[in-house]
């Protein structure tokens, strides 16, 4: 009884002791940046993930061949220092001769060779298949010098070697292989990883062998805690109390209270995804639905005129968002804003929906599957022309499946291309007649099969300009505007964002 | 009793093979798990690759089986989206949500506890309304709400406590609290009665009219008979708190197995969501069954029902 007395008082005294010496977490004075991402990364093998926290992690543990600078998407030497056309299909890449994996292995020829025919072999499985299917074979020509064999002329090649498929240690992979590597993994990027506990954290630490001459240069702080939290509300608390450092994908009302709080610093950074209303043009959903009225080219132009995307942009995304007349990224190769316009006038959509023989307006179910207070405002946007659109908001996986299964008249997509500065990325996805095409177009399918293996640079811009003019006449969707993220973090942080969704904590610095 | 177990049993099985068809069935209505995996600028291609890769063409039932069949040999597979055993995942995370359910359990009752006994001391008083009220308080609030309250202050404006995440045992404090809170007015009303009951029967009067002390009745006497159904509440109380730790984990960020299942469904990562569901359900099961052999052990009433 006297015992368990005194352990009580203990316990007391230990709590109360505790409670008042809880020092503020990390951050400046010891040289760590936490950060916190919203998914749990399930490998930190680049080829078998699909997320974006694969592609935050890959531009600091690995290189790739070819670097793009964030800001003006220049393409500068990396792991290549050079790279040439032999021919419409053959590409001759000459490597850095002074380069080391994180475990003291030199690179060379033999890793470029064994991972880019690893993964672009379709027995591999990797998950970021459409990015590698290109390659038909890679040689070595000399332990610094590769080939690289497409399937067919594919011209944004040099894009997607800036923006994927990082290198591995041969002799080090072949030896663990995709899972050991997951959980593992080493390359030759800024820093290394010290500890992975899988979904939950990652320690990353400066790589004091980094090459000298990389563009991305030598990190400036020391260390990278790296956490998954993806309730809100933590993460803001976190922030507050100095537990983070940074963290991005705060919505609006949250981000407008955190830029209030002194000693942090909030960005509305655009980012390369774009939205955009789809529309059944072709009529996929015909045994879903007796009527479709988007077979009607006055319905879908109604649809344009209805919404105003310019001031949805400004006050509901705000910070660095755009509006975009073309499903695309401005600076995204190809892209182009020089197609029909469609203003908001409430005015002109009835009247093409009088004529198209709506005079009354509709109601369609309206598909959505994230951002939902937008799609409200689409919602209110189309009751004013007369337009009844039911909200339905399903996961992603469940909406895509009912789309391509065509029982979907109208659908909210948006679309962040992977941060591919190619508009490949995205217009093939929705109107080369995939399943995902729902405007199935032929002279659309015409002019971009055409533009996928043009290799001439000026010739290739101009058959995606004709397409996306098709598509803008036509008005097979209604194009809304860019999106942002609102990234949040420590005002002793250097940090700029970059519209690639990317975070560079290689290229940030303590103040 | 050997046949009371025995059908106890039966039926406890068959609970459990219900609960796992149905979370297969619920979960795959709710989205092709290959366009999940595939993940977002998938191509067709890609998402044909991934369902033939893990077997989601084959008919539901054959799925259903064939998972069934390995799960009773204790093989849950691999996670398509980790590429680990489920049973690896399952293991580095069930830590974190047994000590919260267990830290939650003793705190609900070490928070009751008082409370019952001082109000079945006082019944019907202000004290005994007090109590009350202290406990449902605990259940009406929101436990998301009630965690995030704690955050602000405790955190935020104190800076008493972390946040979030596992790192000691004062990453512990707020969840417990949290979780265990809204399972106190259940033990408190039940050690309310029970205590209530015991100090008016006989023995209690005699040990007063002995001239023993109030503390020694209270303590010793009345309470040890009180709380045998406390316990086996305590039993089924444990299972709603694995299970209902989710919204709490997901708020202190502890990677404990709700916040893999919330994660999980999201990602459609379905031997996850599945063997989490089996474990929980066959926990809350035989935690169930423990509770009511025990009952039958303590009261042979229940055993002739």
């Amino acid at each position: 009884m006297r015992i368990s007395k005194h352990l009580v008082l203990i316990s007391a005294l230990a709590l109360l002791v505790s409670f008042t010496a809880y020092p503020a977490a990390a951050g400046k004075k010891d040289d760590t940046l936490n950060i916190a991402l919203e998914k749990e990364l399930e490998t930190l093998d680049w080829y078998f993930n699909t997320a974006r926290e694969g592609i935050v992690l890959s531009q600091h543990a690995y290189d790739f061949l070819i670097y793009r600078d964030p800001v003006t998407f220049e393409h500068k030497p990396l792991l290549a220092t050079s790279w040439k056309w032999l021919s419409n299909t053959v590409l001759e890449l000459e490597l850095r001769q002074d380069v080391v994996f994180h475990n003291g292995a030199k690179f060379s020829a033999d890793d470029v060779v064994y991972i880019l025919n690893y993964a672009s072999n379709p027995d591999s499985k990797v998950k970021y298949w459409t990015y590698v299917n290109w390659i038909k074979e890679v040689k070595k020509i000399d332990d610094y010098k590769v080939q690289i064999i497409t399937h067919k002329p594919f011209p944004p090649a040099i894009e997607f070697l800036s923006c994927a498929m990082p290198i591995y240690p041969k002799d080090y992979y072949s030896q663990v292989g995709s899972k050991g590597f997951g959980v593992k993994p080493i390359g030759t990027g800024p820093y290394k990883v010290v500890q992975v506990e899988p979904g939950k954290k990652i320690v990353l630490e400066a790589f004091d062998k980094y090459f000298a001459g990389s563009p991305k240069g030598k990190p400036a702080i020391k260390r990278i805690v790296w956490r998954t939290i993806s309730e809100v509300n933590t993460k803001a608390a976190e922030l507050m109390t100095g537990g983070l450092d940074w963290c991005w994908l705060i919505p609006p009302d949250q981000a407008a209270k955190l830029a209030q709080v002194p000693n942090l610093t909030v960005v509305a950074g655009e980012t390369m995804r774009v939205g955009f209303l789809y529309m059944d043009a072709a009529n996929v959903s015909k045994d879903a639905f007796k009527d479709n009225p988007f077979t009607k080219i006055k319905v879908r132009q109604a649809m344009n005129y209805a919404i105003d995307a310019a001031t949805m942009s400004k006050t509901l995304a705000g910070g660095q968002s755009k509006p975009v007349d073309s499903v695309c990224f401005p600076t995204q190769f190809g892209c182009t804003g020089d197609v029909t316009k469609y203003s908001y006038d409430p005015v002109k959509a009835k009247q093409l929906l009088t004529e198209a023989g709506y005079p009354n307006g509709f109601e369609v179910d309206f598909y959505v599957y994230r951002d939902r207070p937008y799609a409200e405002a689409i919602v209110g946007s189309l009751a004013n022309v007369g337009i009844k659109a039911k909200l339905v908001q399903l996961q992603y996986s469940a909406m895509r499946e009912k789309f391509q299964g065509g029982k979907v008249q109208l659908a909210f997509w948006t679309w962040g291309s992977n941060s591919i500065n190619d508009i490949s990325a995205i217009i093939d996805y929705w109107f080369m007649h995939t399943n995902d095409d729902i405007a199935r177009d032929p002279k659309v399918l015409e002019l971009l099969t055409a533009a996928s293996s043009e290799m001439d640079v000026e010739k290739r811009k101009a058959l995606y300009k004709e397409a996306l003019q098709i598509i803008a006449s036509q008005a097979y969707t209604v194009p809304l505007f860019t999106w942002v993220t609102n990234y949040c973090f420590s005002s002793e942080l250097g940090f700029t964002p970059n519209s690639d969704e990317t975070p560079r904590f290689f290229l940030a610095k303590w103040k | 009793m050997i046949v009371y177990t025995l059908k106890r049993l039966a039926l406890a099985l068959v609970v459990a093979v219900i609960v796992s068809l149905v979370s297969f069935m619920l979960i795959r209505v709710s989205g092709d798990p290959a366009i999940a995996l595939a993940g977002e600028a998938s191509s067709a291609e890609q998402i044909q690759h991934i369902r033939e890769q893990y077997g989601f063409d084959r008919p539901l039932l054959v799925q259903y089986l064939d998972w069934s069949w390995r799960a009773l040999q204790g093989d849950f597979g691999e996670s398509p989206y980790f590429r680990l055993p489920v049973s690896q995942i399952m293991g580095d995370r069930i830590g974190v949500t047994m000590t919260l359910g267990g830290c939650s359990l003793a705190f609900a009752v070490l928070l009751s506890l008082p409370l019952g006994i001082l109000a079945a001391v006082h019944p019907n008083t202000w004290v005994d309304r007090l109590a009350l009220a202290i406990a449902v308080l605990g259940q009406a609030m929101p436990s998301f709400w009630f965690g995030l309250i704690m955050i602000i202050f405790f955190s935020v404006t104190l800076r008493w406590l972390p946040v979030s995440g596992t790192g000691s045992w004062r990453h512990f404090v707020m969840p417990t609290i949290a979780l265990g809170y809204y399972a106190t007015p259940a033990f408190m009303r039940l050690i309310r009665s029970g205590m209530i009951e015991v100090l008016s029967s006989d023995y209690i009067r005699t040990a007063r009219a002995k001239g023993l002390r109030w503390p020694k009745i209270l303590f010793k006497h009345a309470l040890r008979n009180a709380i045998i159904p406390v316990v086996s509440l305590a039993a089924v109380q444990f299972g709603f708190m694995l299970g209902g730790s989710i919204i709490i984990e997901s708020v202190f960020a502890l990677h404990g197995i709700g916040y893999l299942a919330w994660e999980s469904i999201g990602r459609s990562d379905l031997p996850v969501v599945q063997a989490i569901v089996l474990m929980l359900s066959l926990i809350y099961v035989v935690l169930t069954l423990l509770s009511d052999i025990l009952n039958a052990v303590l009261d042979p009433r229940i055993r002739v029902k």
